[in-house]
């Protein structure tokens, strides 16, 4: 419970029976609109998760991106420029809902380009052959498809709208990502040899992109209750696991992890525990890619601001001009 | 029915491939700005105008396909800059997002002037294409004239970006309308009319709207038509072309011939 919230809750007589509301709606599996009342923590952690999302589809679009001018025969290349473009999508999506909460997108994408707010793990590595973008297309869209799945049953109505459209769009990416992995491992030598190197990159990553093991984890009970996430870190994970371990082995792949197993006794996966070390480094703007992925889009950011001053001032030009009078049609 | 003579069907061969190969950089160089283009919206209606361009090159290279040139993606993918014939307008580098709205605008209207007058091409699926893509082009135009009219104007920078722009895109743009060789046999046979009507067209429609952006225009109309200021770029449909084509080559590429052979 944060400082803000007490004070709040003084400051309003009926604080702890609007609460009770708040938490009787929820249960009732009822969602909250943007003009809803909520507790200032619950406004508060949903903008700093649709926030880390949206921040999360825009610096994903750079791993792909770079990958656009190389990407090999009509199909890929389309089919890339499209994911893309999707992903440009929903971080716009995204900063939308997020502004619905009351946060400007201006000031949201100044905070990610000064490094005050996160974005997922995965995106801070880099994607070093054209396997990578297919396992990324796959495995990484995968993983973000249950997490997505599961915070669509949430609460707050703007966002879990959102969730719909790109959980829709994804599941294209996830097919198109399997096919490529697929027309690889069944090529030749050195594209599977491709494929297993890159999935050798990637698993750590992916293990951890669901993040900390709920033991680590804070706020969780009351974010579950409150339908903010709705399912804890090892519950999507384990998810992950049941889901795509066995397709991952079908096609003859190895996961890196010799202790990765299903255990019959714990009805659950269990795999070596992730360096969550690294975990919070990379989050917290040290990943072997985060500068320079933020550079790109400062960079990106800066040579596009003269565009934007310029439909600024036209916008303001509009505002300002006298309204057309005696005008006959 | 249309008889593909020897010469005839070079000649097609020759402008088909001019076609598909300006269409393929375009879209190319459009999808450069994926993820980074000045605003999110921007981004998003540039990549749909990629993905497009990159459609409309495989419709032709299918044409080329069908007169026995190889599959698409061998044309597009392994085949040197010499044996591209694309202008040389086309393989420029992307620019500031002033050269790609100017770039974008100018190629538009010129797919436009073409395709209309292809409709009616004696190779009939040629006409079909155009007929096909035009309808596309349409959304194409409506978002290039808004940038040009919007940027054109709005600040002192945005107007000397525009200006810049066009100064450095106009004569190149000219040469998409590069005669060849077998231009005449083209034109004998209707499968295409002759690029000189076709640069008039473009001329009547770029000129007055750039105008009316204030930017300036290196052409002039005199009683006997269009007089241009600068000379055209030519080469391109020749198979010469700039270190940006191989530079753009060696990445487009680089996946695709790894592995001959190999599918992905």
């Amino acid at each position: 419970m944060t400082v803000q919230r007490y004070e709040e809750a003084y400051d309003d007589p009926h604080y702890e029976e609007k609460l009770a509301e708040f938490e009787a709606r929820i249960a009732r599996g009822e969602k909250i609109e943007p003009d809803d009342w909520m507790p200032p923590e619950y406004r508060r952690q949903l903008i700093r998760l649709i926030q880390q999302h949206a921040n999360s589809e825009l610096i994903g679009a750079l791993p792909e991106g770079t990958w656009i001018p190389y990407a090999p025969t009509f199909k890929r290349k389309m089919a890339l420029v499209a994911k893309v473009q999707d992903e440009v999508g929903h971080a716009q999506l995204l900063y939308r809902a997020a502004e619905t909460l009351g946060k400007p997108r201006e000031q949201m994408v100044e905070e990610l380009l000064n490094g005050k707010s996160k974005w997922s793990n995965v995106f801070a590595y880099p994607a070093e052959t054209w396997a990578d973008v297919a396992i990324i297309a796959w495995l990484i869209d995968a993983a973000a498809i249950i997490n997505q799945t599961i915070m669509a049953t949430g609460s707050y109505a703007p966002y879990c709208r959102a969730l719909k459209r790109i959980i829709y769009e994804e599941s294209f990416h996830i097919k198109h990502g399997y096919e490529m992995i697929v027309t690889m491992v069944s090529g030749t030598k050195r594209q599977r040899d491709m494929v297993q190197e890159a999935l050798n990159r990637w698993w750590e990553p992916i293990m951890m992109f669901f993040g900390p093991p709920d033991k680590l984890s804070v706020h969780t009970r009351t974010l579950q209750r409150w339908g903010v996430k709705p399912k804890t870190n090892d519950e999507q994970r384990q998810e992950f696991l049941s889901k795509y371990v066995p397709q991952i082995w079908e096609l003859g792949l190895e996961i890196p992890d010799p202790n990765l197993r299903y255990d019959e006794n714990l009805g659950r996966w269990v795999y070596t525990e992730p360096d969550w070390d690294i975990f919070f480094r990379v989050i917290n703007g040290d990943g072997p890619m985060s500068k320079e992925r933020i550079a790109v889009r400062r960079l990106a950011y800066e040579e596009g601001r003269w565009v934007r001053e310029a439909l600024e001032s036209l916008a303001k030009r509009v505002l300002t001009q006298p309204e057309p009078t005696g005008i006959v049609a | 029915m249309l008889e593909l003579t020897p010469e005839i069907r070079a000649a097609l061969i020759e402008y088909l491939y001019g076609l598909a190969d300006d269409e393929l950089l375009v879209g190319h160089r459009a999808s450069e700005w994926t993820g980074l283009a000045p605003i999110l919206e921007a981004d998003v209606a540039l990549s749909s105008i990629a993905q497009d361009e990159m459609g409309h090159a495989l419709v032709f290279y299918r044409l080329l396909e069908e007169l026995g040139e190889g599959d698409p993606d061998d044309l597009a993918f392994a085949r040197d800059a010499p044996d591209f014939r694309n202008a040389i307008f086309s393989e420029l580098p992307r620019g500031d997002w002033a050269f790609t709205v100017v770039r974008q605008y100018l190629h538009d209207v010129a797919e436009q002037v073409r395709l209309e007058a292809l409709a009616d091409s004696a190779y009939e699926p040629l006409a079909q294409a155009a007929r096909k893509i035009l309808v596309e082009e349409k959304y194409h135009l409506i978002h290039d004239r808004s940038w040009v009219a919007k940027l054109g104007p709005a600040t002192e920078e945005s107007h000397q970006r525009m200006q810049a722009a066009l100064d450095r895109a106009f004569p190149h743009a000219l040469g998409l309308f590069e005669p060849t060789e077998l231009e005449p046999v083209r034109v004998e046979a209707d499968i295409a009319p002759p690029e000189e009507v076709l640069l008039k067209r473009w001329l009547d429609e770029v000129v007055p709207f750039l105008e009316s952006a204030t930017l300036q225009v290196p052409a002039r109309r005199e009683e006997q038509g269009w007089r241009l200021l600068v000379e055209p770029v030519y080469g391109g449909r020749r198979g010469e072309h700039t270190e940006y084509l191989e530079t753009l080559l060696q990445a487009m590429q680089l996946v695709y011939r790894m592995e001959p052979g190999a599918k992905w």
